[in-house]
């Protein structure tokens, strides 16, 4: 059995110019449908991209007792949360390490939407003992496109036939496209202003056909996973099983984060009772965490000079990389570790997600990034940057 | 009226090089004033909304050699400047077949070797060997030229440096690099291909903004200057600014500012004051008069030297080298406002994922195409076919026209400054149609779609930036004008004969183009000076 494509696959597989397709959660998406994603990434920036990212999971949690449910599960505050808001949200073990991030929609008081990057399904039930609580696996019938650019509220206010500039950073609302009922989000993984349309699997290709002809005059441009990729670093977005590993899946305790670690402490909330990993939690808030994530800009004239000592021009990554990459002080000491990096061709800059023990992570530090010249192993050296590289107003305004 | 406040530095001109320099200078914590005659910065390099939505990149319009050390220093980034890719040529020819050049290697490859199978191998080895001599070439444009006449020890040791840096060439590279120096870029694109519409179409780029033709001696050499842009690589410092070139002299002056330069438009400089041998301040258009220890012209060498100075300024030597600066505009621009994209004959489906009108679409279908353009110039008259560059801005920044309609850039070469009868209205109109008819005959129906159009010759390049001649690169970049030549032997550090007067435009070494290297020159210069 081969893996499965998304339901939007009937459009987007004959856009693709390569055959260039990475595995998501089972899935088959696109990693660039021009044989270079560079014209994808400049979308993001300057139109508008359009993203498949139905292989998200997504979970229906309904009832009574739904928002006590996910409150106990997530670090944020469910429990205050409005109708139409969305939370970006990672969650715990009891041991206050993580076990993966995603986005909590509270469609109504006893209607959320979470998305996952892991299956999740089993942990909510195991967490749900007693509630009264229903939970369905929407994975499979919700389909999902995320429409990100400074363009992207104009295409989809033309699709959408409304005024959407009320809609704020991470609300929702429910919509209809070409009398398609959807529910739209703005929210994203870019960075960007940005949207993402959730649907009924049923009619997820006309709903892409509507966007792409309200776009086509705006210049929005079907994007994959290699342009997303870098958009995602710039906004400084860390990714499981590249910038972190789920506890779940950790063989050892120093494969785990926790929030804290991850630059996630805004949020791990500070005004709720009981939720899993609080104890710890707290605890690890009032010692200060060991680890912060964080960014480093690599210093072009130390990178050239590396390149020159073997006779070269400076060499770039042209695309966006997860691998782990050692970080030095200047002493030579080894104070942490890159897990994604890349040259923004925005903002002309080669940048890092890193992890660096707490003592090394102030904005300013300098570092060193180990990086291979002709087979040899260098140190270039790095500033750190706090994140996000890139943050324009347009993203909440 | 005199002014009070005294500056460090006056920088006459707010085109990009004028920018670049205040913003170097006042980066060093200088007082720094910009004064730009019109009423926007920019110079040769601004957007204007002549038809009401439509954007015009109104002279130059892509980014060619913006130099990456600029971009860094400046942090233009953070001031808006945002390149965008413009990655395929595509030529129509006169049969209805093309020739692409698309970003992809094995496709460019693929499209060559349906032409000639031999040249899509040769393209590859002429690639690898104008790599080397672009690398080779390319920290020139970051030097100050030195003076081979001269003995000073920082002359010898940047001579012998660059020497060094030649002979490590090794003997086949040098003596391609002497061919490039010497031949037509015609005769030179002879020693690799056979495909007629390749070399023309190559060859364009050695001929823009000179007075002269493909087969012209000494045109080789500019063929180095797209694959120093190659070297670039994925740092990319080449392609089409989001919001035309006028955003890259916006976000310089952005960064001007923030590093607390002064900008003033609608401040025309008539005047250099000079006391004692030495600049001391400029008089405005409007007599009010400015005093500054330093002052920095970015104009053309004609402007910064017979118009702002008197003659008995300047030693006689030097003024007659400078009224023998050519200048000989030969270009002229059309820009377009179109209701839809054109149709071309050669690919009616705009090619794979209608990638065609993202990028450049050269008319340059045979070498004797290009080289008949130049002999109508050479006689006096515009080309009646002329060798067109054209893009469609609004296909790689939609913001550049209202949704679904489009603003085509047409760059067109030649049109001499020195028409027969001179340039009329009549006259441009008659350019203009020459050109729409010559697209048309490769793209029926396109004048159908024509909402607008802006047709700039090299007078009006004259009468709006005050390039003198109307010459896009403040004078024409020949060999003889170029590196320790430019403007003038002994002259080429950016230091000028009246001490505190400098000039920093692209009419010094490197110019040419929307680099901003003269400009940054300039400033290390009067920095390392003791400003």
């Amino acid at each position: 059995m081969s893996l499965r494509t998304t339901p939007f696959h009937p459009r987007t597989g004959p856009l693709s110019e390569g055959q260039a397709w990475r595995r998501w959660a089972g899935y088959v998406v696109a990693s660039s449908y021009e044989l270079s994603h560079e014209r994808e990434y400049h979308a993001i920036r300057n139109s508008a991209a359009l993203f498949d990212v139905s292989p998200l999971y997504k979970y229906l949690v309904t009832g009574r007792d739904a928002r006590r449910l996910l409150d106990h599960v997530v670090t944020r505050n469910i429990g205050k949360a409005k109708v139409g808001q969305v939370l970006y949200t990672p969650w715990c073990d009891a041991a206050g390490k993580q076990i993966d991030d995603g986005t909590i929609s509270v469609l109504d008081e006893q209607t959320f939407r979470m998305t996952a990057a892991d299956p999740t399904l089993r942990w909510l039930h195991l967490n749900a003992s007693g509630l009264d609580v229903s939970i369905t696996d929407v994975s499979e019938k919700t389909a999902a496109l995320s429409l990100q650019g400074p363009s992207a509220r104009a295409i989809l206010q033309i699709a959408a036939e409304r005024d959407l500039s009320a809609l704020k950073y991470f609300r929702l609302t429910p919509a209809h496209i070409r009398g398609i009922p959807v529910t739209i989000s703005r929210t994203g993984y870019t960075g960007d202003l940005g949207y993402e349309i959730w649907v009924d699997s049923a009619q997820a290709v006309a709903l892409w056909d509507a966007l792409i002809d309200s776009g086509t005059p705006y210049g929005i441009t079907p994007a994959g996973m290699l342009a997303l990729d870098v958009a995602r670093i710039e906004a400084g977005l860390l990714l499981i099983e590249v910038d972190y590993f789920s506890s779940r899946h950790a063989l050892i305790e120093m494969q785990k984060s926790s929030p804290l670690e991850l630059g996630l402490g805004w949020t791990v909330a500070t005004d709720k009772d009981r939720y899993n990993g609080k104890d710890a939690l707290d605890a690890e808030r009032r010692r200060g965490p060991s680890w912060q994530f964080t960014g480093i800009t690599v210093d072009w004239d130390s990178l050239e000079q590396l390149y020159a000592d073997v006779g070269l021009p400076p060499r770039l990554p042209s695309q966006a990389w997860r691998t782990s990459v050692p970080i030095y002080d200047p002493g030579g000491r080894q104070v942490g570790y890159a897990t994604s990096g890349g040259w923004s061709p925005l903002l002309k800059q080669y940048m890092a997600l890193v992890h660096l023990e707490s003592s090394s992570a102030r904005p300013g530090t300098q570092v060193r990034m180990e990086i291979t010249v002709e087979h040899r192993r260098k140190q270039a050296t790095a500033h750190v940057t706090p994140l996000p590289f890139f943050n324009p107003e347009r993203k909440r305004a | 009226m005199a002014s009070a406040k005294r500056y460090d530095a006056i920088i006459i001109g707010g085109g990009h090089n004028g920018l670049v320099t205040a913003a170097y200078l006042a980066r060093a914590g200088k007082q720094v004033l910009v004064l730009e005659r019109r009423p926007r910065v920019g110079g040769a390099a601004v957007t204007e909304e002549i038809f009401p939505g439509f954007k015009f990149t109104m002279f130059s319009y892509v980014v060619s050699l913006l130099r990456p050390e600029i971009i860094r220093d400046l942090d233009l980034p953070r001031h808006g400047l945002h390149i965008l890719p413009l990655e395929s040529t595509v030529t129509p020819m006169e049969n209805g077949d093309y020739l692409a050049a698309w970003a992809d290697h094995d496709e460019t490859r693929r499209e060559l070797y349906r032409h000639s199978p031999r040249d899509a191998e040769a393209y590859d080895e002429y690639g690898h060997l104008m790599h080397f001599m672009a690398r080779a070439v390319k920290p020139i444009l970051s030097m100050v030229p030195p003076d081979p006449t001269s003995f000073a020890p920082g002359d010898l040791l940047a001579l012998l440096k660059l020497g060094k840096h030649f002979r490590g060439l090794g003997a086949e590279r040098l003596h391609a690099l002497v061919k490039l120096m010497t031949m037509s870029s015609a005769d030179f694109l002879d020693e690799w291909f056979e495909t007629d519409v390749l070399k023309a179409t190559k060859s364009a780029s050695g001929i823009i903004g000179t007075f002269l033709g493909p087969r012209s001696p000494g045109t080789a050499y500019v063929l180095l200057h797209h694959y120093m842009g190659e070297l670039d690589g994925v740092f990319r410092a080449w392609g089409f600014a989001k919001g035309g070139t006028g955003a890259v002299s916006e976000a310089i002056a952005s960064a001007a500012r923030a590093f607390g330069a002064e900008v003033r438009c609608n401040a025309g400089v008539v005047k250099v004051l000079v006391k004692g041998g030495k600049a001391s301040g400029v008089v405005l258009e409007n007599g009010d008069e400015l005093a500054a220890a330093t002052v920095v012209s970015s104009l053309d060498p004609r402007r910064s030297f017979l118009q702002l100075l008197e003659s008995n300024q300047l030693p006689d030597e030097f003024v007659a080298d400078i009224k023998r600066f050519k200048f000989r505009g030969s270009s002229g621009k059309v820009n377009i406002a179109l209701d839809s994209l054109p149709t071309f004959t050669c690919m009616p489906d705009g090619g794979p994922g209608g990638r065609l009108h993202r990028g450049a679409v050269s008319i340059s279908p045979s070498l004797d195409y290009v080289e008949r353009a130049y002999d109508d110039a050479k006689y006096g008259e515009f080309s009646r076919r002329p060798y067109m560059d054209i893009v469609f801005p609004s296909m790689i920044d939609p913001g550049m026209a209202p949704p679904g309609k489009h603003v085509m850039s047409i760059f067109v070469q030649y049109a001499p400054y020195n028409l027969n009868g001179g340039w009329t209205d009549a006259k441009r109109e008659a350019f203009g149609d020459a050109v729409v008819n010559t697209v048309e005959g490769f793209a029926p129906g396109f004048k159908s779609k024509i909402l607008h159009r802006q047709v700039i010759t090299p007078l009006d390049i004259e009468r709006i930036t005050g390039l003198t001649e109307g010459n896009i690169f403040a004078g024409e970049l020949a060999l003889q004008q170029l590196f320790f030549l430019r403007p003038a032997p002994g002259w080429a550090k950016f230091a000028t004969p009246v001490r505190g007067y400098y000039q920093a435009g692209s009419g010094t070494h490197p110019g040419g183009g929307i680099m901003g290297a003269s400009g940054r020159l300039a400033a290390m210069r009067i920095l390392k000076d003791g400003l």
